[in-house]
């Protein structure tokens, strides 16, 4: 199946993390793509290079700071003001004339609206592989990127090639892979690129931006505490129990997908495969039946605890602790002890 | 006004089954769909054709059998429909099915008019890629409008369109120009139900159906598996964790016991967390 690779593509070398910066922030799922790509760069022997694209300005230099930080071992820079807000025309022929010029040989984005937009755009310009939503990254012997995704509405995995055109390219969704350790390294090879372009020939502008602002969903992806609930629980109402254990210990709530095509909560709470992957410290499943789907999203969580009132329910298999309990009872009689626990030192912090 | 639908036939994954032992797809009996994130597409297109007129074309590539996709488009109120099917396009991977549907819209809009918008769901059910959608734009050469959560006006004079764009914490305004691609989020709006009239038009339209080389189609070796870069090598089960949960027993307790049990339990297994949980309550 594999041939020998065109001429014209073995120059392409060193592996590349698209650096995904929107209104100022980096996206920590660039950080998650660095870790990865610093494995398989060491991997094939080659380098690691973050490609940032964005504004003149403090937030871009900080994305070519934070890039080192986080393992590249040099930075391709296109700084320029039609980079400013997002839009696929500026972002799309920047990072193609990017791949053009230099040829890396696997190009990383983060699966998120801003990565699938552009990812999607600079394959197809490229008439290259782009495998989306991957949960695992490898190198095989040939050096061939093996990129793993869920298939079949997740209940299968598979493993996907681009053998004859580079850069292998591939979108990984935000939480799926580790956050690397941040070092202080000092900011290494910068190299400047320009884009050829107008304002005037940008169809697209941006007119505005409504913020989610303080609705902390955005925040369940990157959550220490998530306690999510599933059918078990039985009725809308019930999922004030949820709620209230998370506001106790401090977490975010989430839920399974029946809730939310039940329009009991918003789909932004949602976990799982088509939901948010997430990876808290503590995990609780109430009444979820742990489902390939939902496990998909919830499985880098470093605990999970599952109450089911079914032993033999699938979550079983995957959870660390279990209690085969209803969920109703057991989710105030949590809060309850949660709250007693970890009272004294709430105090402490009022009194001083 | 000539709005352009992609649709796709899916099978309703809620219902597939994996055989335990071989690890292969049970499709036998599993119903097929259409890709429920097209359908708030298609209520799209049907509402801007309801305000500003002209008509509205759904098209799909697949096989034979996606013509009943295509059918109930119909009965919902789209205006034509066209099946692109040929053996050629079996196995094509996301660009290999953003060049076949992008040259057959190529030739919907020598036949039919050339399209204002193309519109597709933000993405498939079976595929997920969400790839499809850019692909065509980025071939076409249309503007390209992924996430669109709303669209707020279109000016068919000047060309001009604007809408609402889901982005990472929130959401953002865009005015561009037509002709573009909109790949649409679900909504709050579910499809319509036809009229009367739709579905007794819908039972008797052609369906018109392209063959590659009706869809002008030259270069077979852009499609299907022959023009796909990326390769499916191997197809598994996600294994199993090795060691299944620690069980708090219940038996004789009451929950209040348990749930002392389960808080000792889960902060010596992660003593870190203690510390966290009370800094998350500073
Ligand atoms: C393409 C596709 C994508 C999907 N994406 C997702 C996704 O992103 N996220 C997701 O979660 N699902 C997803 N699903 C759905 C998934 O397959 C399951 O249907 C879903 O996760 C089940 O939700 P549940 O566990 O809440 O409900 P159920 O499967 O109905 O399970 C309820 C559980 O609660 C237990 N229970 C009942 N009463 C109580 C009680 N009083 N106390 C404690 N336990 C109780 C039961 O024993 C049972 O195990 C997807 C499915 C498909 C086909």
């Amino acid at each position: 199946m594999k041939k020998e690779l065109p001429e014209h593509f073995r120059e392409y070398r060193h592996v590349w993390v698209f650096m995904e910066l929107e209104r100022g922030q980096v996206h920590p799922v660039s950080f998650e793509l660095l870790g990865e790509g610093r494995r398989l760069a060491d991997q094939l022997g080659v380098q690691l290079a973050g490609a940032v694209l964005g504004p003149p300005g403090e937030a871009t230099s900080h994305a070519v700071t934070e890039a080192f930080a986080y393992g590249a071992d040099l930075v391709y820079l296109l700084e320029t003001p039609l980079l400013t807000d997002y839009r696929n025309e500026p972002f799309t022929k920047a990072l193609t004339d990017l791949v053009v010029t230099y040829k890396p040989e696997i190009l990383l984005l983060g699966a998120t609206t801003l990565g699938r937009d552009l990812a999607g755009s600079v394959a197809t310009t490229l008439l290259t592989g782009l495998t989306a939503d991957c949960t695992e990254l490898d190198v095989d012997t040939d050096g061939s990127l093996a990129a793993t995704r869920p298939t079949f509405g997740g209940s299968l995995l598979c493993t996907i090639y681009t053998l004859n055109c580079r850069p292998q390219m591939a979108t990984v969704r935000p939480r799926v892979m580790r956050m690397p350790l941040r070092t202080n390294k000092p900011v290494g090879r910068v190299i400047r690129h320009d884009l050829p372009m107008v304002e005037e020939e940008i169809a697209t502008k941006v007119l505005g931006f409504l913020s989610d602002g303080k609705s902390e969903t955005a925040n369940l992806a990157y959550a220490d505490v998530v306690v999510a609930g599933g059918l078990g629980l039985g009725a809308a109402e019930n999922l004030r129990l949820l709620k209230n254990l998370a506001r106790t210990i401090g977490g975010e709530y989430g839920c399974s997908r029946p809730l939310v095509q039940k329009g009991w909560m918003p789909v932004d709470r949602q976990i799982g495969q088509t939901g948010k992957t997430i990876r808290p410290k503590l995990y609780i499943a109430a009444g979820i039946s742990g489902a390939i789907q939902h496990r998909v999203g919830v499985e880098g969580a470093d605990l999970i605890l599952a109450v089911n009132t079914d032993p033999n329910a699938p979550i079983f298999e995957f959870a660390h602790l279990g209690v085969v309990a209803d969920a109703i009872g057991l989710l105030p009689a949590l809060t309850e002890v949660f709250s007693r626990r970890l009272a004294p030192s709430r105090r402490v912090r009022l009194v001083t | 006004m000539h709005i352009v639908v992609c649709i796709k036939q899916v099978p309703d994954s809620a219902q597939i089954r994996v055989h335990p032992v071989t690890n292969t797809i049970m499709r036998q009996g599993v119903p097929t769909i259409i890709n429920p994130y097209d359908l708030f597409a298609l209520e799209e297109a049907l509402k801007l054709r309801d305000s500003h007129g002209g008509k509205v074309t759904v098209l799909t590539m697949g096989p034979a059998m996606a013509e009943e996709a295509l059918r109930k488009s119909l009965t919902y109120g789209a205006d034509g429909a066209v099946l692109l099917t040929d053996r050629c396009f079996a196995g094509s991977d996301t660009l290999a099915t953003s060049f076949a549907l992008s040259k057959a819209i190529a030739k919907i809009g020598d036949a039919f008019g050339t399209p204002d918008i193309v519109f597709t769901g933000k993405q498939t059910i079976d595929g997920d890629t969400a790839q499809v959608g850019p692909g065509i734009a980025k071939r076409l050469n249309f503007r390209q409008l992924t996430y669109v959560a709303k669209i707020t006006s279109i000016d068919l004079a000047s060309r001009a369109i604007t809408v609402e764009r889901r982005s990472e914490g929130g959401t953002q305004i865009l005015n561009s120009r037509l002709p573009c691609l909109i790949t649409m989020l679900e909504g709050v709006n579910a499809i319509r139900r036809g009229s009367l009239d739709d579905a007794f038009r819908a039972a008797c339209s052609e369906i018109v159906k392209w063959n590659a080389a009706d869809a002008g189609i030259e270069e077979i070796t852009k499609c299907g598996l022959r023009g796909s870069p990326t390769v499916v090598k191997r197809v598994f089960a996600p294994t199993p964790r090795a060691q299944s949960a620690v069980q708090i027993e219940t038996s004789d307790k009451t929950l209040r016991h348990v749930a002392d049990e389960v808080v000792a339990s889960i902060l010596t297994q992660q003593p870190a967390l203690e510390l966290a949980l009370s800094s998350n309550l500073a």
